[in-house]
């Protein structure tokens, strides 16, 4: 099975990994997947006061296709209002990355991750 | 005669990564390869021709190569078939035997670990009407020989356990559970498509009743392999294929001269080399296993590594998925344990039958050295794996949170 070059770009040169304070206000953390089920992706997002998602960054344990759909994300969410980010689908993920079938679900992973980041920074801000 | 300077560019195709998978397949040894080549043009003779010197000729060959076979394994050429491979002597072993002997005893013991063409030959015999026990393994990967004897009754026609595991690499007993087996009256058949070549093996002194042997495991080619079928006591079975009653009835069909003589050749040369080449390999996968250790933590042998071929090792690279670390070893033609790397998206049944958690059955890697394997390889291995495990783990939020002292057993994982 090979990867497509993006995946294999992604997975070579991963954007924006690290982390952020997860106990800042504006910083807002998704933890998705399982070690047991071969994928765990940690997604966080730093908000403006003005609701506009300034920076992201992730950490991701699984395969080629997790890494590139993290690394793709954080790329994506940025500069986003939260809204707009929320909005972002998996198949987007999958379709931008050429995923394969069997692989879709590292796409599910990464719009889970964003949902979860988000969530998160909603009930800090006290938004929901 | 091909030079030794060439034979060990095997493994190293311009463009391609740096063959370490020997227990999947291994490359036919050019030396293999020259005694096969006359039988498919000049001497392509049928070998159950009777009646003029093509077939005197073929039959002649495959006989040489029954007599090679049987040499290796310490048995009689009368007592060697040749088959299409080691999944065609299992399934020939284990339901062929069972099928003849239904009327008296109806029970099959094997292992967990098995090769799948074991266990899918079990589960399709169950269906059929017959009991099977699966025994499980210890944590070294090794079968429990109490349990194996509480497992025999005096239902059980025979019994089936690999000689050395295609994952881990580790050995059976094979000698004591034949003289369990022999003690209470069950056939014991054993897979050694990853034994045959890698360690003695005598099925006199280890009581085994039926062997089945890998052309292509042992620099050998594809598409043959043979079973061995105990004559004294006789074991008979029924056989899968009929027809022209080749192979004593057991495996009908023209037999395929250059490849038996192929096997026969790989077992030749693999008998007389066996006890430097286990040498020279235990001494690579010692740096290898050295290095890594050395240089990063928190990884794991898996399978005990005394009881282990030479040519073996499965690590465990915590924190990081397998999947992943093999795109990141790119230049390492390696295996993974991890679910990724198959269809069914459930990792290694063999690791986890070790009572491996299935994140750390996620992060193994299974490297196979062989004949043709050069010390810089192993140290370019090591680089190259250190780099890529680094790589990931600077990325794990796994690593991250054991980093962070943070078990992650603590956590409530959402499983999807």
């Amino acid at each position: 099975m090979a990867y497509s070059d993006k995946v294999v770009d992604h997975y070579e040169h991963p954007r924006n990994v690290g982390s952020l304070d997860k106990d800042s206000g504006s910083v807002g953390t998704g933890l998705v997947g399982a070690p047991a089920c071969g994928d765990v992706m940690k997604l966080q997002i730093q908000v403006s006061a003005d609701g506009i998602i300034e920076d992201a960054k992730f950490k991701t344990f699984g395969c080629g296709s997790a890494i590139a759909s993290s690394s793709l994300v954080t790329e994506w969410v940025k500069g986003k209002t939260l809204d707009e980010a929320a909005a972002i689908k998996n198949t987007d993920i999958a379709q931008e990355l050429a995923l394969p079938p069997v692989k879709i679900h590292c796409s599910v992973l990464a719009e889970d991750a964003i949902k979860a980041a988000i969530s998160d920074y909603k009930k800090k801000a006290g938004l929901e | 005669m091909t030079s030794v300077a060439k034979t060990m560019e095997l493994g190293k195709k311009a463009g391609h990564p740096i063959y370490m998978d020997y227990q999947a397949t291994t490359p036919c040894d050019p030396r293999v390869v020259e005694k096969m080549l006359p039988y498919f043009t000049n001497m392509f003779g049928n070998p159950h021709s009777r009646n003029h010197a093509y077939g005197w000729e073929a039959e002649e060959a495959v006989e040489i190569a029954r007599e090679q076979v049987a040499s290796i394994i310490g048995a009689d050429a009368k007592e060697v078939i040749f088959t299409s491979g080691a999944t065609e002597s299992n399934n020939l072993a284990i339901r062929g035997v069972a099928e003849f002997y239904k009327a008296k005893r109806n029970h099959i013991v094997t292992v967990v670990t098995e090769h799948k063409c074991v266990l899918d030959t079990c589960r399709h015999l169950e269906q059929a009407g017959f009991s099977v026990t699966y025994l499980p393994v210890k944590a070294d990967g090794l079968v429990d020989l109490a349990e194996l004897d509480a497992a025999i009754t005096d239902k059980t026609v025979i019994v089936s356990v690999m000689g050395v595991n295609n994952e881990i690499g580790v050995i059976q007993p094979l000698a004591e559970i034949g003289a369990l087996c022999r003690k209470k009256g069950a056939f014991f058949h054993t897979d050694c498509a990853q034994a045959v070549g890698k360690i003695p093996l005598d099925v006199n002194a280890m009581n085994i009743d039926l062997m089945s042997i890998s052309g292509h495991k042992i620099y050998g080619p594809k598409g043959i392999g043979a079973l061995y079928v105990r004559r004294r006591p006789r074991i008979r079975l029924v056989p899968l294929i009929n027809g022209g009653g080749q192979e004593r009835g057991m495996r009908s069909g023209t037999l395929a001269t250059p490849l038996c003589v192929g096997l026969g050749e790989a077992c030749a040369i693999a008998q007389q080399e066996m006890g430097a080449e286990a040498e020279r390999l235990i001494g690579l996968r010692n740096r290898l296993l050295g290095g890594l250790r050395q240089r990063l933590p928190e990884i794991y042998l898996n399978g005990d590594l005394d009881n282990r071929i030479p040519g073996n090792l499965n690590v465990s690279f915590a924190f990081v998925e397998g999947e992943g670390l093999m795109m990141g070893v790119k230049g390492l033609a390696v295996s993974s344990g991890s679910a990724c790397t198959s269809a069914s998206l459930e990792p290694s049944y063999v690791l986890r039958a070790l009572g491996l958690d299935a994140e750390m059955a996620h992060t193994s890697l299974r490297f196979g050295l062989g004949r043709f394997t050069t010390q810089d390889d192993i140290d370019f291995a090591i680089d190259h794996v250190v780099t890529a495990v680094e790589h990931l783990r600077a990325m794990s939020p796994l690593w991250e949170m054991h980093l962070d002292g943070i078990d992650i057993k603590s956590i409530q994982w959402a499983e999807h």
